[in-house]
Parts: structure tokens; sequence; C-alpha cells
């Protein structure tokens, strides 16, 4: 029998579990039949960003800012153009580092579908046992074993759903089995793409409160992916903001949600209905939907819908700058001397 | 002197027939909506919100059995005859929907879908209407509005193409306008918009809209009343604030406590145990009393009158005023 790679903290607690460095991703886009014009969806273009051991990391950001795609990128379901990828000290596929398949084995992703995410022919038993029978060449009956207590942990009763068949299952318990599936290979990383996105509140409710007691108890690292402004709030301790295929801030989820800094986050907190029909939102602060991540605007990406882009927004894209203890903004405001008129001027946002 | 309400729904009952089953799912809902006024319907899957709105124009398939009485602007709908209704939809009754993408007919531009609409419901001539349809893509905001009456619906980004199911829907200036989860399918940034732009048309025009939503956010953002729907009943109704702030069925608690509505972030959600109840066998009593944490003994016999707990406001719930006495 294989030796699975040593799932042991190699690099001690201040390594970060994830290191992202620079990942891009460019598709070819469909041109029109008879056109020559080869058009690229950057929809990653230089995303930087590391996950510490035991954090949730949130990724928000509208559809078409690149958040799934990064997520694939990461676990190389899609091969990267550039960029480097360290997991726990090592780096993914570099000399010296670790492969795909050994990062694989410690990275896990809980996908939005929950059904077209699960063997329809499959039962719920065998879906769970697979991963470890295959790249653990784990014996069947130890595998069956694990996944009935793997489907303990999750909050369904093995002898109920082990036998059965995943259409016979309702949205949350077949994403209870999703999880239970990616928590079979013991993973120190679980990435999850809108993984609670699909579902009824009460159900979703249910859920976060799963992936907060496996936390606990497993010891695991989130990157969470999700659209949703409250979930992400609930959930974080570090908060991405995407904008077509780059990020625009990243911080504490108290820094983010209290003193929002690039134009675009702001924007986008504004845009949360309050939930209160007294304070309701009486104007948007942008206009019109997010632009088509084919050819993006040069420069900054955000300029055609910012409220204060001006010349140089057009010709310098801003670089992610640390404003204060790890809250980083792309933003030519909020950094002297940028050649931006209220350059400086601003101090970390609005409350 | 009483105005006749827009919308006047008396006892609507919805079944679905099914080879060896009866699916129960609208049990009995009553509501009247004034000119002018939003009505929210709040619900989570399966709880009967879409199932209702479609009653009122009577977009239902053939299996399925209407009882009660829905009446618009004083018209008895439950009992129009098939043509009677094409000349009420689109005109006096308008509908929006969540996926503008397969509401709007690809093949057709969205000038040609208004005029079209406009023609048989107004009489004016094409060129009329065709002014008219432009008028109205100006008027949901939408840019280079000339150029986009000739455009077909797959050249639109998804709010663009809201935007035109929006004319489309208004454009015979309709009485009553009802709208299935018209911006869930949006980026937050775009549902902000379309939710402002519903909000002042809505003013504008003085419709009276029913807002079927699972997202308590846009409800509260567009409506004046809200109704929580669970298992085809509507457990609670009242102003949009005194449902959000008091909160009489325990229900309606845990969906606001479930959209993390004034929820500490990190802490422990509390969340309703168990799942919705099977709509082809639904418990006597009150359908929420399996999973209810303050059920009592006559819960799971009797299905509760409802109790008034205040103007305009009423919870299908056995303690409902025990509870707005200890919430306030």
């Amino acid at each position: 029998m294989n030796v699975p790679p040593s799932s042991d903290d190699r690099g001690g607690a201040a390594q970060p579990l994830l290191i992202v460095r620079d990942l891009k991703k460019h598709f070819p886009a469909k041109g029109s039949f008879w056109s020559l014009s080869r058009d690229t969806v950057q929809a990653v273009d230089g995303v930087s960003f590391s996950v510490a051991k035991g954090q949730t990391v949130g990724v928000v950001g509208e559809s078409g800012c690149g958040k799934s795609t990064t997520a694939r990128l990461l676990l190389h379901l899609i091969e990267p153009d550039a960029g480097e990828v360290i997991f726990d000290g090592e780096g993914v596929g570099a000399p010296g580092g670790i492969g795909v398949r050994e990062l694989r084995l410690q990275m896990q992703m809980v996908f939005q579908d929950s059904y077209s995410s699960l063997n329809p022919r499959a039962t719920i038993a065998d879906i769970i046992a697979f991963g470890p029978r295959t790249a653990k060449k784990v014996p069947a009956k130890q595998a069956h074993e694990r996944a009935e207590r793997l489907l303990d942990q999750v909050g369904l009763h093995p002898s109920l759903f082990a036998r059965r068949y995943p259409h016979e299952l309702s949205g949350g318990q077949r994403q209870r089995i999703n999880i239970a599936r990616a928590l079979a290979l013991e993973p120190r990383l679980l990435i999850l793409d809108e993984a609670v996105s699909a579902l009824d509140k009460s159900v979703e409710a249910q859920i976060l409160n799963l992936l907060a007691d496996l936390r606990r108890d497993l010891g695991l690292t989130y990157l969470f992916i999700s659209h949703d402004l409250n979930v992400v709030r609930h959930v974080s301790d570090r908060v991405v903001v995407m904008y077509l295929g780059r990020i625009v801030e990243a911080g504490d989820v108290g820094g983010i949600f209290r003193r929002p800094s690039h134009p675009y986050t702001q924007a986008l907190l504004r845009a949360m209905p309050s939930m209160d029909p007294d304070r309701r939102t009486d104007a948007s602060l942008l206009t019109g939907d997010p632009p088509n991540p084919i050819n993006p605007p040069s420069g900054c990406r955000f300029r055609t819908r910012c409220a204060f882009a001006e010349e140089v927004c057009a010709r310098v894209p801003p670089a992610l700058e640390d404003i204060a203890g790890g809250h980083q903004v792309a933003c030519h405001m909020m950094v002297p001397g940028s050649g931006h008129s209220r350059a400086g001027t601003i101090c970390a946002g609005h409350d | 002197m009483t105005e006749t309400p827009a919308v006047d729904v008396e006892n609507l009952v919805v079944r679905f027939r099914q080879r060896d089953r009866t699916i129960h799912a609208v049990n009995g809902v009553s509501f009247r909506l004034a000119r002018g006024e939003v009505l929210g319907i709040l619900g989570e899957s399966g709880s009967g919100k879409t199932v209702t709105l479609r009653s009122l124009m009577r977009l239902l398939p053939h299996n399925c059995a209407i009882g009660g009485r829905v009446a618009l602007d004083g018209e008895d709908v439950t009992a129009a005859s098939e043509s009677r209704l094409e000349e009420l939809r689109g005109n006096r009754i308008a509908m929006i929907f969540q996926e503008p993408a397969t509401a709007l007919d690809p093949v057709f531009t969205i000038g040609q879908q208004i005029t079209e609409t406009l023609v048989r419901h107004l009489d004016i001539g094409r060129r009329a209407a065709r002014r008219h349809a432009l008028d109205w893509l100006e008027r949901v905001q939408i840019p280079s509005a000339r150029r986009r009456l000739d455009a077909y619906p797959h050249e639109m980004s998804g709010g663009m193409r809201q935007r035109a199911m929006i004319a489309l829907a208004l454009s015979c200036n309709p009485t009553v306008l009802l709208a299935d989860e018209p911006t869930t399918a949006l980026d937050v940034t775009v549902q902000i918009q379309i939710l402002l732009l519903l909000r002042e048309l809505q003013r504008e025009l003085g419709m009276a809209v029913v807002f079927v939503t699972h997202d308590v956010g846009a409800a509260a953002e567009v409506s004046d009343r809200l109704a929580v729907m669970y298992a085809g009943r509507f457990v609670e109704m009242g102003t949009a604030r005194d449902v959000l702030r008091k909160r009489a069925h325990p229900y309606t608690e845990g969906l606001l406590a479930a959209n993390l509505h004034g929820v500490e972030p990190g802490s422990r959600l509390v969340t309703i145990p168990g799942a919705p109840p099977n709509l082809a066998a639904l418990p006597p009593g009150c359908s929420f009393a399996p999973r209810c944490p303050y059920a009592l003994p006559q819960c799971v016999e009797t299905m509760p009158a409802p109790v008034i707990c205040g103007d305009d406001h009423v919870a299908r719930c056995v303690r409902a005023e025990e509870r707005i006495k200890l919430a306030a």
C-alpha cells in the first residue's frame, strides 16, 4: 500500500497554508465565424493572495470577476497560463515541490451544483469511498467504514443514507454528501465554490453551521467563494474582493465591511439591501452591468464605472498596496504621488 | 366608501392532481391589495408563492384545480373565459419573471415584442406602437434605446434584458404587476438598480404589485406589506415594518435568522430543524408545528386561526400575542 503523503503541518503555524502569486489565465474568446481577430477573455489576470492556516478567506465579486476560475486554477482543474501556487511552503509543480496529484489530496473542492457533481449511478457510500480507494489505495471495506463515519460527521444517518442514490436526496442532503466526499481524502484546505448559494436560506444556515463545526473539529482551512456578501461577512476572517479578473481590495472582514476603501467595494456594499424598510437604499452608486471580460478596459479595470476616474487610471493599472495592517487596496486614490488628483487625500474609506 | 381593491383574493386553493397523489400547493390564501400598494410574498422553494402568483393570472397547467375567488379590479378572474383572460393578460395584469432570457422570445427583437403587445391590446397602429416602445425602453433606462429596439434578447446583458422585460410588461399600463423573483438571477449591483427602477415605476404608474421572492433583503426594499408563506398558507402578513421587526410567527423568526438578519458574524446560526412538510400529505394541525420550537399540544391537532397582532398584522400562530408581548 502506498504511504499517503503526510498531512502534517510541515511549514509551521506561521507559514501560510496557501500562497498564490500572480496567477493568470486568459481564454481565447469565440469570435464570429469570419473574424480573424483573436480576442481573449482575461478571466484571471495577476491574482495574488495568501491563506493562513485555520483561516477562512472569503472571495467575493460579481459574475465574470474570475472567482470560480481562480478556484479551478488552484486545483489545476484548468491549467494556469502563469503564476505560482505554494502549498504549505512547497511550490506546486516546482522542482523539489509537490505535484498536482499530491496537492489534490490536501486541497479539495465543493461545487455549487450539488446534483451534477455526484455520480447518479453510484450509491452515497460508493461516492464517498471512491476517492480514498483510488487515490490512496484504501481497501474497499475500510473505505466504506470510513464513508459511514463521514456520513455521521456531516449529520446524515449512515444506515439511512449509505445505500441511497443522489436523486433520492434533497439539495441540502446532497450538499452534505459533497462535503463528506471532499473530506474523505482528509484534505487540509477546502475550496467552497458557491457551495451554499443554490440552497434555501433555512438549509443554507444548517450547512453554514456544519462547515463551522467541521472547521473547528478537523482544523480545516477554507477558501469560501460566494457572491452573497451577508454569508461572506458571516463566515470569513479575511475577504478578497475581485473585479474583472483582478483583486481590487483585500483585508480583515471587519476592515472591509466597516471601512471599504476601493470605490468598487464601496458600491458593492452599498448595493446590499438593508433589510429595514426605514433605511431603504435610495440610489445606486453604479449604473449598468459589469463590463464584458473580453478586452477589458486599460489601466484600472473599474475606471469605466468609477465616479472618480481620471487620466492616470486609464494609463496605469493600480497595484495592490497595503494601506493599513494587511488591508490592501488597488486604487490610485490611495497612493500619494500616483498622479490622481485625490491621491492621499482619502484615508481608508467611509464609515 | 370603499374603493374596489386592485387584487382581491379569497380563500385561494390550488391542487395538482398527479397519478397517485394530490399536491396541496396553496391551501387557503386570502389578501386584498389596493391600487398603488406593493405586497411582498416571502417564502422558500415549495412554499406555494409562485403558484399563488400564477393563479392570479390563471397561468397554471391543466392538471390543477383552482378553488376560491380571485378578482382583479372587481372582475372575477376565476370565472373568466379563456378569450377574456387573453385580453387581460399583458394588458391589465402583467408579469415579469426571474429569467428574462427564457421569458423573452429569442427570434424577435425587443422592439417587435413590445410593438406586438401594444398592437394587440391598445387600438393603435404599428408606427405609433413602435414610438411607444421606444418611449418605454427610455423609461426603463436602457442606454441607446433606439438601437436596442432592434436588438435580439441574446445581444443584451442580463440586467438589460430584465429592463427590457419590465418595459414589455408595463407597456400597456397594467393595473397589477406580478413579479416572480425578478432580481434573483442578477448580480448585487444590478439587482439594486432593478429594485430602484421597479419602485420608481410603481409609484409613477400607481400599480399594485405582487412581488414574490425568497430574498428578505429584496422584499424589504420594495414592499409596503409582507406576507410570509409556508406550506401553501400565509403564516404571517402585515406591514413590512411589523413583519420584519415583530415577527409574530416562529417561522418568520427562523427565516429572518437564516437570512443572517442582525446576526453576529461568526456566531452559531439558529436554524429551523427538519424539512418542510410533504405537500401530498399535510399534517392536520399547523404545518410548521413539527419543526416549531414553541409548539403546544394543540398545534398538532388543529390549524390555528389567524390571530390579529395589530393594525393590519395577522399571524397564524396560537402563541402570536404572547410572542409579540415578549418581543416588545
